[in-house]
């Protein structure tokens, strides 16, 4: 997955001279996760710049850029440390277009590693969609496949709204075929993809947790459950057409992240539910999420994830047999 | 254990300095004057332009005039809230007329009279104040980005746009200003950093009008001066005398010149004072008093030039009506303007969160037409 973002980032610049990188250790050093490895050797330091330490200015030299008509593609370091720009963010990235009525849309796209699962020390391993998604102005992206990390950044970037484009971390380093040659067409941002189809109920589900769900759909099998698993893929706008769809079908619904749950986006994907497939639903909609703790250490992490054992657990909750 | 007992602290080692850690010999003095630069007054005033200076009088004298009538519009119901710059005319009007058209202005929540100085329609300029809309005019159109409220933010944005106008070889600077409780912000440092590591050609005008609502410098912050915060950065500080317009003019052209040359930013304190209370919402007795008040008004910024320019016989009493003359009509267009119930769109709600709207709001407007509707009908 990290190559294929960094794919869609050079392809970008290569194709449009107004994209420019930008961020802490994104030059020389390729970016602590290596995503913007040989951007600034291949375009130079103007455009893909090492910046000095300073969340807020980046983010806020990043909206004077676009004011003036460039396409800036800012890393944040890390989820934890996104949070000293949240007040250019929610202040004026996300409300620029609003406040001047169209007049002066912010196309930045704020890149941000997310997520647990990889042993990493506090303040490394947050869940923060929530903030984002809880924002309106933003739009909120976050890629589980290689395809879509690749698509879904080439769309970010081409967006001519502000997208916060959450790389799951635990899957930068997830292979699959992908010919960076000839990247393969993803539908584009605000459509969810059905992963796996079945009949007994639906898991929704993104980012990193999607193989996860993928796995318990695969070891549910042998309960006699056929689970479909659907990829959000996109938080805001939200797919509600294709997660009725699924549910309406199946009867039955979980929705899984590694967020927080209390407040959490599954809260309101679970009401969006019940408002719309109330009559078609066999049994409550349940959640499986993070718990409500700060995110702990290491060598407890794996206590609070979900995993296919929880998941699997909920899933027989769904009281089957009325 | 003594240096020398360290480990990798051999006397071969303990004299030297790594290369890259030697400090910049190269830097310009940067350390302001520790008094404001003052022209008006001074022998600096025998060097003054005729022209430039009438400019500056009329300029003033309107600008006075569209504060006392935006005041006054509060009172009558027409503006929410208008936060008054009467005393800071000059920082405000020189602001202005210091940029070139290509050149963009970063106003902060109280720089208005800033915006209407370089050209923007006062009613367009007030909407952010009245309340039909958050920003009535199209930033790009006139190179005035919209009037931030959260303190400093704008900052950064300046920062942003000037390097990258310099990126693409245009010639522009960006001119942007804040309060001097602003300057405590983390924007306000992260700002000038990066214009200083960036050379990019900013200007930074805080006005420091003595309160950040009713927080005195002295509680803002420890440094001798504001102008003294750009050092650290490796920028020039300067501190000017803020009600005195011929320095004020002085000043900012040559920090905007040193930018548009690719010299870099340049950080200027003006030390004004803020003559009314922070809003029409503020009790400004409660945290001074009124002798201090006095002191400043014999320090006005309109007498102090008036008194230069007429004994000097730049301007005479025919000069002054017709500044006041002028002025007038702007107030009545103004008036007028502002009489008028704006006209605002319930939809416009729903019209630019998104470049495409998404099914969600497009759900949440369809109940707002219906509900509309509805009351049509009742
Ligand atoms: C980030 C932020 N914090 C607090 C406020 C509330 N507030 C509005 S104006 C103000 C005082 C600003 O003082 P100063 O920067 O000196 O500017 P002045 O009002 O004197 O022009 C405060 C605290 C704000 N607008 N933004």
């Amino acid at each position: 997955m990290a190559q294929a973002l960094t794919r869609a980032m050079r392809d970008a610049m290569a194709e449009d001279p107004t994209v420019h990188v930008m961020g802490e250790d994104v030059g020389t050093l390729g970016g602590v996760f290596r995503i913007t490895d040989g951007l600034a050797k291949e375009f130079g330091e103007e455009r893909c710049t090492d910046t000095p330490l300073a969340e807020a200015g980046i983010l806020g030299a990043a909206v004077g850029m676009a004011m003036y008509g460039l396409r800036p593609v800012v890393e944040m370091q890390f989820d934890a440390f996104a949070y000293p720009a949240f007040e250019q963010l929610i202040s004026h990235v996300a409300k620029m277009r609003n406040r001047t009525r169209g007049a002066m849309p912010l196309p930045i796209t704020i890149r941000v590693p997310y997520g647990g699962g990889i042993g990493g020390v506090e303040h490394h391993c947050d869940s923060s969609e929530a903030y984002y998604v809880a924002t309106p102005g933003l739009t909120v992206v976050t890629p589980a496949t290689v395809e879509d990390a690749y698509g879904l950044l080439r769309a970010s970037i081409a967006s001519d709204d502000p997208v916060v484009f959450l790389e799951p971390k635990r899957l930068y380093w997830s292979k699959a075929d992908w010919r960076p040659e000839a990247p393969a067409a993803v539908p584009g941002i605000g459509k969810a993809l059905v992963r796996r189809t079945g009949t007994s109920a639906t898991l929704i589900t993104y980012g990193p947790s999607l193989p996860v769900c993928l796995e318990a759909a695969e070891a549910a099998r042998e309960e006699g459950w056929d689970l479909e698993v659907v990829d959000l893929r996109s938080l805001v706008p939200f797919d509600e057409d294709t997660v009725v769809e699924s549910v309406r079908r199946t009867g039955r619904a979980v929705v899984v992240h590694e967020a927080n749950g209390f407040g959490g986006p599954g809260a309101e994907i679970a009401a969006r539910i019940t408002e719309r497939c109330f009559h078609h639903l066999e049994a409550p909609v349940l959640r499986v999420t993070g718990f409500d703790i700060p995110y702990p250490p290491p060598m407890l992490e794996k206590h609070h994830l979900p995993g296919v054992d929880r998941i699997l657990d909920t899933v027989a909750r769904l009281q089957w047999e009325n | 254990m003594t240096v020398q007992e360290l480990p990798g602290a051999g006397a071969s080692h303990r004299s030297t300095t790594p290369p890259a850690w030697r400090p910049r010999t190269d830097a310009a003095p940067l350390l302001p004057d520790p008094e404001p630069y003052r022209v008006l007054g001074t022998e600096a005033a025998d060097r003054l332009d005729p022209e430039l200076m009438r400019r500056c009088y009329a300029e003033l004298v309107r600008g006075r005039r569209y504060n006392a009538q935006a005041t006054a519009l509060t009172k009558q119901g027409r503006l929410a809230v208008y936060p008054s710059t009467v005393g800071q005319e000059a920082c405000e009007i020189a602001a202005a007329m210091v940029l070139e058209d290509q050149d963009w202005l970063f106003p902060s929540y109280r720089d208005t009279l800033a915006a209407v100085a370089r050209g923007l329609d006062p009613v367009q300029a007030l909407t952010l104040l009245r309340g039909d809309w958050h920003t009535g005019y199209d930033p790009r159109e006139h190179r005035i980005a919209p009037l931030s409220t959260p303190l400093a933010t704008q900052l950064p944005h300046a920062v942003g746009l000037a390097h990258a106008a310099r990126l693409r070889g245009d010639d522009v600077v960006a001119l942007a200003m804040v309060g001097d409780g602003g300057t405590s912000e983390g924007d306000f440092h992260e700002a000038l950093n990066f214009a200083a590591v960036w050379q990019a050609p900013v200007v930074f005008l805080v006005q420091n009008n003595g309160f950040a609502i009713s927080v005195p410098l002295a509680k803002q912050t420890a440094a001798p001066t504001l102008a003294h915060k750009a050092v650290g950065y490796g920028m020039p500080g300067r501190l000017v005398d803020g009600n005195d317009i011929a320095a004020m003019h002085e000043v900012l052209t040559e920090a905007v010149r040193r930018a548009r040359a690719g010299g870099g930013p340049t950080l200027i304190e003006a030390v004004t004072y803020r003559m009314e209370a922070h809003t029409n919402a503020d009790d400004a007795t409660r945290y001074r008093g009124d002798a201090e008040v006095e002191a400043w008004k014999a320090h006005d910024p309109i007498d102090l030039l008036e008194r230069e320019l007429t004994a000097r016989g730049i301007i005479d009493e025919a000069a002054v009506k017709a500044a006041r003359d002028d002025a007038e009509v702007m107030a009545a267009a103004l008036r007028e303007g502002m009489n008028a119930d704006p006209v605002v769109d319930p939809m416009d709600l729903f019209a630019h969160v998104y470049a495409e709207q998404t099914d969600r709001l497009r759900e949440q407007a369809a109940m707002l037409r219906a509900e509309l509707e509805a009351e049509d009908q009742a």
